[in-house]
């Protein structure tokens, strides 16, 4: 039974770990931006649920406002700053988020104060097997939004015009520019998109776990992993790669030890970024 | 020539020596002892290092208007310098570097947190400035054979150890067993070897011992394993994040467990956050309103909490009652010492054995406070779903009866 919670567990976190890592692999494969401050996004939209919750409307709601105001807000930071280093090297363009990332978190600070806080949603439990498997039903109600929302953008992406403005942009961005695509509005779109789906994410995660203003990387890190596993553009590999993370996480947890739970996603990652590595040298070889 | 150099010599030697005697004299001139301290007004402990500025604050201004503190026949009154240390223990350091050897500081009121309290208290003793500390409570803080530090808390390793005894107690004298999940950082840790003291002591069994990341949001593998085992009492200390987590999940997933003790829960608003969730979580602190010890400045808990929140439209958590106590202790010292001598003042500090509104205070040879019991209080809520802390251990200051076992989900 154990082993069927740390499962259920897993999926269920890692399907909303997906849902932001969805985000980061649209941005970067239009733009080749490594956005930094993904989890600080996450975190903001987090408040914004919360601070419904507070107002006395359910945190629920944040799924809908909360992508709403982060799609400005994503807007508003790619005129201020990401324009400016969309065509530079990939280096600038994490240290610009890294900076966004280190402003984010002061402001977020400054403005909601230190408080760890949280959004209860009050929905209950479910109990499966005579009560030695729970699941918190506001972990099912995220992972349910995160899918509706991964799948309205697909759809989004195959039929809407700017969806195919920013396929074709990811693609080849000077062939689209020719083709009187308005290559600098498909940038601020996908910007906007990615800070909308943090939005959500961070309403679900105020609903489902703790937030504070300093605790975006994380969030960054994961999604990191997960698009660097299932590559760009590939939103089945990135759900797929978001529920194998998470049910690895949980058995980490399990198996090593919760103090282990964060190093073992590091340690993921370094050992994916060599095999791929490698992988990559035999490739080379092969070419000469 | 050279007579000329030897006396531009002589006079700027006489010079600097002159404006280094204006400085360390500076900060007791008039009728002001001016006091520094680095204190987390930004970063990750802002709310506590406003708790903690709040209650420096409010006990000066009280002692000030009861006639200040008298040293050899003269009245004089406190001020307290004050930088941000941005939550950073690089930084606390650098500030105290700075308010000593720069602002001429000469007496230091502590930061908030063990971690930053470490990163001053190296520098305070290399200058041989006294230090009265509310907020460091780590253990290794007193170990270190430190001559000039003086916390006026309980150490951690004594948060939750009424917790265990309490529990042995209701298990008649029996050893119980135990799972643990703590954070890693100095304090928490301290907290964890407390337990491992008081396990041994009465003979209880560690059945899991786990160690939170610091990033923690996410105890359900911890929670799942409690579930499985069944143990008698579940300790967590994660600071506010721990104990906001800990309560969630532990509600979300229907965890049964005849005793819950946790630290920080004052922090985390426990009750305010979760409601009736919260209910029958055993809370250790350093002080709760509803104790009995009174002084004259504060006159006693309960006083002390209205005036507080008077004036910073809030009840004091414990943070605020000790900061204000650290006050206190070094007013009694000065008196005493009867000299702004730092070395005299040391020993004064040393010799301390008095009450306050927060608690006995005397200090052993490492500087902690070992007149001072831990509190526990229980939540405890009423049907309407109004949640309330009441104290109930030791059973001497006990406001209500301690709820044990905690009912089942089931029968919630």
């Amino acid at each position: 039974m154990l082993t069927l919670q740390a499962v259920l567990d897993g999926l269920l976190l890692g399907i909303l770990f997906a849902l932001i890592a969805y985000g980061m692999a649209l941005q970067w494969g239009v733009m080749n931006i490594i956005n930094i401050a993904q989890g600080d996004l996450v975190i903001l939209g987090g408040y914004i649920a919360y601070f419904m919750y507070l107002y006395g409307i359910h945190p629920a709601w944040g799924v809908i406002v909360s992508p709403i105001i982060m799609y400005f807000v994503g807007v508003v930071i790619y005129k201020l700053v990401i324009n400016k280093v969309v065509d530079r090297d990939l280096f600038i363009s994490i240290l610009a988020t890294f900076g966004i990332s280190i402003l984010f978190m002061q402001l977020m600070n400054f403005a909601f104060g230190a408080d760890v806080v949280l959004a209860n949603s009050g929905y209950g439990t479910t109990m499966l097997f005579d009560n030695s498997v729970t699941l918190p039903n506001s972990k099912i109600f995220s992972a349910f939004i995160s899918i509706v929302f991964a799948i309205g953008l697909v759809i989004y992406m195959k039929k809407s015009k700017l969806g195919r403005a920013i396929r074709a942009t990811a693609q080849n961005a000077r062939a689209a520019k020719i083709l009187g695509v308005d290559t600098e509005k498909v940038y601020a779109a996908t910007f906007g998109i990615n800070a909308a789906l943090c939005g959500v994410a961070g309403a679900l995660i105020s609903i489902t776990f703790t937030i504070h203003p300093y605790m975006g990387l994380p969030y960054t890190i994961r999604s990191f992993m997960i698009v660097i596993v299932a590559g760009l553009g590939n939103l089945p590999g990135v759900a797929m790669s978001g529920m194998g993370l998470g049910v690895f996480e949980e058995f980490a947890d399990y198996i090593l030890g919760t103090e282990f739970r964060i190093g073992s996603v590091f340690l993921l990652l370094v050992l994916i970024l060599v095999y791929r590595r490698f992988k990559l040298s035999r490739k080379r070889e092969y070419l000469k | 020539m050279k007579i000329k150099n030897i006396i531009i010599t002589f006079v700027s030697a006489i010079a600097i020596l002159f404006s280094t005697s204006v400085v360390s004299f500076a900060k007791v001139v008039g009728d002001k002892i001016i006091l520094g301290a680095a204190i987390s007004l930004t970063g990750k402990y802002s709310s506590n290092g406003v708790h903690t500025q709040n209650g420096y604050n409010m006990a000066v201004d009280r002692i000030n208007e009861m006639g200040g503190v008298k040293v050899g026949g003269k009245t004089y009154k406190f001020d307290i310098i004050y930088y941000d240390d941005e939550s950073n223990p690089k930084r606390a350091a650098q500030l105290a570097e700075r308010l000593i050897s720069q602002d001429g500081v000469e007496f230091m009121l502590g930061p908030y947190s063990s971690g930053l309290t470490k990163a001053i208290a190296p520098v305070t003793e290399k200058y041989g400035v006294p230090m009265v500390e509310a907020n460091g409570a780590s253990r290794s803080l007193f170990t270190k054979g430190y001559k000039y530090l003086f916390a006026v808390l309980a150490p951690a390793n004594l948060y939750l150890d009424v917790a265990i005894e309490t529990a042995v107690a209701l298990n008649g004298g029996k050893g119980v067993r135990i799972a643990q999940a703590f954070e890693q950082d100095a304090f928490s840790q301290d907290v964890r070897l407390g337990i491992l003291d008081a396990a041994e002591r009465t003979g209880s069994k560690i059945i899991i011992d786990d160690k939170l990341p610091k990033e923690l949001n996410d105890m359900a593998a911890t929670l799942a394993k409690v579930k499985a085992v069944k143990p008698d009492v579940l300790v967590v200390s994660g600071h506010t994040k721990g104990a906001l987590t800990a309560i969630r999940q532990i509600a979300e997933m229907k965890v049964d467990v005849p005793m819950l003790a946790m630290t920080h829960c004052d922090a985390a608003k426990l009750s305010k956050q979760h409601g009736k969730n919260s209910q029958y979580a055993l809370c250790a602190s350093q002080w709760h309103k509803t104790l009995t010890y009174k002084d004259d400045f504060f006159k006693d808990g309960m006083t002390y909490a209205a005036d507080f929140e008077k004036l910073f439209g809030y009840d004091p958590p414990y943070q605020s009652a000790e900061s204000s106590a650290a006050l206190l202790v070094f007013k009694d010292a000065f008196e005493r010492a009867n000299t702004f001598d730092q070395k005299k003042v040391r020993d004064a500090l040393a010799a301390t054995n008095m009450q306050t509104f927060y608690g006995n205070i005397k200090f052993a040879e490492g500087g902690q406070n070992v007149d001072k019991p831990m509190v526990l209080f229980q939540v405890m809520c009423d049907d309407a779903g109004k949640c309330e802390n009441k104290v109930v251990a030791p059973l001497k200051w006990a406001s209500a009866e301690l709820i044990h076992p905690i009912p089942k989900w089931s029968e919630r």
